[in-house]
């Protein structure tokens, strides 16, 4: 009985340790939380099609490094995205800005909406006048054969 | 009304066609005619040795981003070591996220085409040059400007074709 207690508080006492090991950097929370609210913004560069969030490539794994250390060192969020537009371009942003060279990005899909509605509208402006014109003696005896008495 | 379609139609094929001869993974740096970023990093031959590029002010230089472990860095080697044998200009290697040893290695193995390399461990300094993919080559002027930068390796053709020629018009 007093070997199974001891063995109870030793058990007991090693809990502690195996949680230090599972995670070995407490995470601030905050800083967590801001990083990855960017890092959804922030296109990775090696695998383009993933955000920087999403990533586990290496250098996406750098750069979130790099990001929380500007957020410890107290910059906002808009001086680090900055510090990667400086050496990654606008291709980081998921949302570039507004320019002369992505003026098509960002004007295009509604000038494509307005071409669409614009051809649908000629069409059926066409069919209507097509519809409304009348039938000619010839046609409307043939429809009377096709469809039977009609009156 | 027809005709307008086949025109409206051709032109958004002949939009999208541009757009797939374009290389999406090309990345066109905001580097290029900026100051080269300032660093100190020690020397991969003497860890001892450090090595800034505020060295080569009045010089036009290459800066080379290398990795043991980077396949395409073995396929760009050959053009480095024939660019190092013509003397042209001095060509600094950043050696990036890379063991020491097995860099030294690689170096032993193939052929060594810089003038020095440079270790830069925990690819802090790549992220100042935004290094995405290994290798990437820059070309620095005398005032210590980014005039090229490569992503990817330099193959014969662009090493003969935009690096050589660049150098020569900096060295003027």
């Amino acid at each position: 009985m007093k070997r199974l207690g001891l063995a109870l508080v030793f058990f007991w006492i090693s809990f502690p340790l195996h949680a230090g090991e599972a995670q070995p950097v407490a995470a601030d929370p905050e800083v967590e939380q801001r990083l990855m609210a960017l890092a959804e913004e922030l296109r990775c560069l090696v695998c383009q099609n993933e955000s920087l969030a999403a990533s586990r490539a290496d250098l996406a794994m750098d750069l979130k490094r790099e990001i929380r250390q500007l957020i410890k060192a107290g910059k906002s969020d808009a001086e680090i995205r900055e510090f990667l537009v400086g050496r990654y371009g606008d291709f980081v942003l998921y949302r570039p800005p507004l320019r002369e060279s992505t003026l098509l990005l960002w004007a295009g899909p509604f000038a494509l909406l307005a071409g669409g509605f614009a051809v649908v509208a000629i069409f059926v402006r066409r069919r209507r006048s097509a519809a409304a014109a009348a039938l000619s003696a010839e046609e409307e005896a043939r429809a009377d054969a096709l469809l039977g008495e009609r009156k | 009304m027809r005709v307008a379609l086949v025109v409206g139609f051709l032109l958004l094929v002949a939009l999208l066609a541009a757009g797939l001869t374009r290389n999406p993974r090309e990345v066109p740096s905001p580097l290029v005619g900026k100051p080269a970023p300032a660093f100190e990093l020690p020397r991969l031959s003497d860890p001892a040795a450090k090595f800034s590029p505020a060295e080569m002010r009045g010089k036009v230089w290459l800066l080379n981003v290398w990795a043991s472990w980077c396949v395409s860095c073995r396929d760009e080697h050959p053009v480095l070591l024939d660019f190092s044998k013509a003397k042209q200009a001095p060509l600094v290697g950043l050696n990036y996220k890379d063991p020491r040893d097995d860099a030294l290695k690689w170096l032993a193995r193939f052929g060594d085409p810089y003038a020095l390399s440079v270790a830069d461990a925990d690819g802090r300094i790549g992220i100042d040059y935004g290094v995405y993919g290994v290798p990437e080559t820059y070309v620095i002027d005398k005032a210590g400007l980014i005039r090229y930068k490569q992503i990817g390796p330099v193959t014969p053709d662009i090493m003969a074709q935009k690096i050589v020629p660049l150098i020569r018009e900096l060295q003027k």
